[in-house]
């Protein structure tokens, strides 16, 4: 069983690639900072998003492909791409109205 | 409280339109309300303790946890409904003749309960938990948190009533033809579901083959819009599909209809109506 989690781990790890200190989103009031984000187009990416709010929220972007929920005071790793060049908004589906980005892959 | 009511209102109908076509595959089955019960008051109680266990689920796994969680239940899901499709093509004509002739159910329904059940189980726990968190932090911002609130509640009870309103739509359907296009419907949101998996597993860092999107249908219907929510629970409609999803969805298809053919009775053993 033990080995089981250790394989599923390692698979994890192994083909993400990237290193996900690189990219980080705070949330904080239900804003996003930075709002625009720049990576590199044609490679997967991982975005740390670190919601500083006591309340969760859900990153959210059908054209990052992505659904992710991370709780009130954490931070979730989120993995895009490979991208073609251009713009891919995002939302924090609990509050829309302020929680948006962009992520621009050049 | 419009907005509150229009996020929660959206998760609930994706659960809600699950709940309607497996009550609707169903009729004529007996202990089905029961089971569906089941089903929905299990969801009602995994997404909570989901919810309550959000952080450490997303922490698992090198903060893979919730896509692979996301998977799993996905996977779980397709599972369950190519079982009950396999198991009405071979039971469901006895079923439509019983229900021709006396009007009530045959005995032999226990089997496809327990599947359905898991999946009602499992959609309503998926969607449920993100309503419970919406929820929940609507309460732990205190401020105008009534009125939001309320919207809250009000989306589950529209989110319900759309569960009955697909449920008797089904039903218009006349008993020859019930379990033929239920079985359809049922195919259609296997595929959809696993389709969605493999886009999960692909987030996770696990499946990262044949990942190029393969089109943008996005300014015609967005996935995210209400109908394009209605249509992604249905039949799967994604608006950025990539290769490995459109081939694990038509893959899933395939093996749902080959599965169907191989469990349906040969024409001379129906007859004696072949219990097992």
């Amino acid at each position: 069983m033990r080995s089981i989690f250790v394989a599923v781990c390692l698979l994890v790890v192994v083909p993400a690639g990237a290193r996900a200190d690189d990219y980080v989103l705070t949330l904080k009031d239900h804003l996003f900072t930075p709002t625009e984000i720049k990576v590199p187009a044609n490679q997967r990416v991982m975005i740390t998003v670190v919601n500083d709010d006591a309340t969760p929220e859900e990153f959210d972007s059908a054209a990052l492909k992505v659904e992710k929920v991370i709780a009130g005071k954490s931070k979730g790793v989120v993995r895009i791409g490979p991208l073609q060049p251009g713009r891919y908004p995002f939302i924090g589906e609990y509050h829309e109205a302020t929680a948006k980005g962009v992520v621009i892959a050049e | 409280m419009l907005g509150a009511l229009i996020i929660v209102f959206r998760e609930v109908i994706e659960a809600g339109l699950i709940v309607g076509i497996v009550m609707a595959a169903t009729r004529g089955v007996p202990g089905r309300g029961r089971w569906i019960s089941i089903g929905v008051g299990g969801g009602v109680l995994g997404a909570g303790v989901v919810a309550m266990f959000a952080g450490v689920i997303s922490e698992a796994f090198q903060g893979a946890g919730q896509e692979l969680f996301n998977a799993s239940v996905l996977g779980i899901a397709v599972i369950m409904l190519m079982w009950h499709n396999a198991w009405m093509a071979r039971h469901g004509r006895e079923i439509a003749d019983e229900m021709r002739r006396v009007g009530t159910a045959v005995s032999e329904g226990a089997k496809p309960l327990t599947a359905l059940a898991v999946v009602v189980g499992l959609a309503v726990l998926r969607e449920g938990s993100e309503v419970v968190l919406f929820l929940y932090g609507i309460m732990a911002s205190g401020t105008s948190g009534s009125a939001l609130l309320i919207g809250g509640v009000l989306g589950i009870a529209g989110g319900a009533a759309f569960t009955g309103l697909t449920y008797l739509g089904l039903l218009a359907i006349p008993n020859r033809h019930i379990f033929s296009v239920t079985s359809w419907l049922i195919a259609l949101l296997a595929a959809g579901m696993a389709a969605q998996a493999v886009q999960f597993l692909n987030s996770a860092g696990l499946v990262v083959a044949l990942d190029r999107t393969l089109w943008d249908t996005s300014w015609l219907l967005s996935e995210k819009s209400i109908f394009g929510r209605l249509l992604h629970t249905l039949i799967g409609y994604i608006d950025r599909p990539t290769e490995m999803q459109l081939l694990v969805y038509v893959a899933t298809l395939i093996a749902m209809f080959l599965l169907m053919r191989v469990a349906r009775p040969s024409p001379r053993a129906r007859i004696p109506a072949a219990a097992e």
